[in-house]
């Protein structure tokens, strides 16, 4: 859900259903990490409730742009993650199971 | 370019000349300078790596995330996605059936700590939700036991199930993992402990009759589940039976005479919900400690240094006519306990203890249902499916 104006797209806070710190805080990283964004920030305003709100404000381009930048910054950064992982897992099975047939 | 860049270019142009007297690699020196400098002067550098350990309290914390918190000395500080893939390095460190320890270096904390949460709270598992009890004269009551059997790790992949809410809490094969516990103490004889192990696999689904069973009705009497076909015939289950993670845990003690008959139904959930769902004994990370000797530590001083710390990070080494040094051997194992940094100022100035502020030590302790490589996998994979709602929900 998008709370801003028509007149004004470069800024806007975005509320989040069922969603907490886990993601808010990563975006607002890679959010800020955005030479567009002016100003961000996320806030829980009732623990009770499942909800967050991220604020974006930019110098000129549309903020749902902007966040949605983000979050595709976010899910590459997410992939390499996982694969850089993944190939340090085998690599490491590998030299184990080399290591182990060195014992025997 | 500011004449101050440029003066700065001028002095290091001279030191190039006087260090090489050849014109062409000055030329080139001068071509393969950047336009805008990449990198900060050493102190500041500090300042944003590093989380300096002092006496009282650590000192510059946060890390800066803002990509133009440098730019009044015109130094990019946004993370290009090049830059983090060439940056990212993850090293394995211990790996086995049940946990991982992994070094993650060159990532954000807000990208570490995402993952921790996710691991901890939204990685789902299969966990006992509902509980028949049909007879029960033991001591402990319905609700304790029916608790302790919530807690017990299931060793079956989650990924094979679906939520039961998808099925609009219609139990199926799909959903539902039916264990049956079925044990009597007789009289006369010695007291029994009821373990885990006594938790029987229902791939069938439920036994236990839902309903009266009419005495002359001839077709089966209706069940809490309700199973298309058994489980055992889907070839992920035949095979491997789906039995409880660990075998001996102690559910209840029975004396004689004592009864437990019951039916578990197992659903899959996530952590947020209950902590049974909880994939993860815990997950948790820690910076990597970086104990740096400002002087020379020699001598009878570097004996003391090495005795101060409790965890044996200092080692000493011979320099030669009997003469010893301090060396920092197992900075790893730091604890930051502080130890060697107190009593006095001049220890103060002689050890710098620090935390690399972009390289974590992961460790992910597995409760058995999914390998430990594959919970933290599964737990990157989540964060990717959340952007995507976002970007999705946005267009």
């Amino acid at each position: 859900m998008e709370l801003g104006s028509y007149s004004d797209q470069s800024k806007s806070t975005f509320s989040l259903a069922d969603e907490d710190h886990t993601i808010a805080n990563a975006v607002r990283f890679t959010l800020n990490q955005d030479p567009r964004v002016t100003f961000c920030g996320y806030s829980i305003p009732h623990p009770s409730d499942n909800r967050v709100n991220i604020r974006v404000q930019t110098t000129g381009d549309s903020a749902r742009e902007v966040l949605k930048d983000a979050c595709q910054d976010l899910m590459q950064m997410c992939q390499h993650v996982r694969s850089t992982f993944d190939k340090s897992v085998n690599d490491y099975k590998m030299s184990k199971t080399v290591k182990d047939m060195d014992i025997k | 370019m500011s004449s101050d860049e440029d003066e700065s270019m001028s002095e290091q142009e001279e030191q190039t000349k006087s260090g090489k007297e050849d014109n062409g690699s000055v030329l080139d020196y001068i071509m393969s300078l950047e336009s805008v400098p990449s990198k900060l002067p050493p102190h500041l550098e500090l300042l944003k790596t590093r989380v300096l350990c002092k006496i009282d309290a650590p000192q510059h914390t946060d890390t800066i995330q803002y990509s133009g918190a440098y730019a009044a000395l015109g130094v990019d500080n946004s993370i290009r996605l090049d830059n983090f893939r060439q940056n990212f390095k993850v090293q394995v460190n211990r790996l086995t059936e049940d946990d991982i320890e992994f070094d993650m270096i060159g990532i954000d904390p807000a990208l570490a700590n995402a993952f921790r949460r996710i691991l901890i709270a939204e990685v789902p598992t299969m966990a006992i939700e509902r509980i028949y009890m049909a007879n029960n004269t033991s001591v402990i009551q319905d609700e304790v036991l029916s608790h302790r059997l919530g807690l017990i790790p299931i060793g079956a992949d989650p990924r094979l199930f679906e939520y039961p809410e998808n099925a609009g809490n219609e139990k199926n094969e799909k959903n539902t993992i039916v264990f049956k516990l079925h044990v009597r103490c007789e009289r006369q004889q010695p007291r029994i402990t009821v373990k885990s192990n006594e938790l029987k696999w229902l791939p069938n689904g439920s036994e236990l009759p839902s309903e009266d069973i009419k005495p002359n009705s001839s077709s089966k009497p209706k069940t809490f589940t309700s199973f298309s076909c058994s489980q055992d015939s889907l070839p992920e289950f035949s095979g491997n039976p789906i039995a409880p993670r660990n075998l001996d845990i102690i559910l209840a003690k029975l004396g004689p005479g004592q009864e437990i008959e019951l039916e578990a139904h197992a659903v899959k959930g996530i952590g947020r919900t209950h902590a049974k769902w909880s994939p993860v004994a815990t997950a948790w990370y820690r910076m990597l400690p970086e104990v740096v000797l400002l002087k020379e530590v020699e001598d009878e001083l570097a004996e003391e240094l090495k005795n101060k710390c409790p965890v044996g990070v200092f080692d000493i080494e011979d320099i030669g006519k009997g003469r010893k040094r301090a060396t920092v051997a197992r900075p790893r194992s730091c604890t930051l306990c502080r130890e060697c940094i107190r009593g006095g100022k001049e220890w103060e100035d002689r050890v710098a203890l620090r935390r690399v502020k972009d390289h974590f030590i992961f460790t992910v302790e597995s409760t058995g249902a999914l390998p430990p490589e594959v919970l933290f996998t599964e737990a990157v994979k989540i964060l990717e499916e959340k952007c995507e709602r976002v970007i999705t929900e946005l267009s």
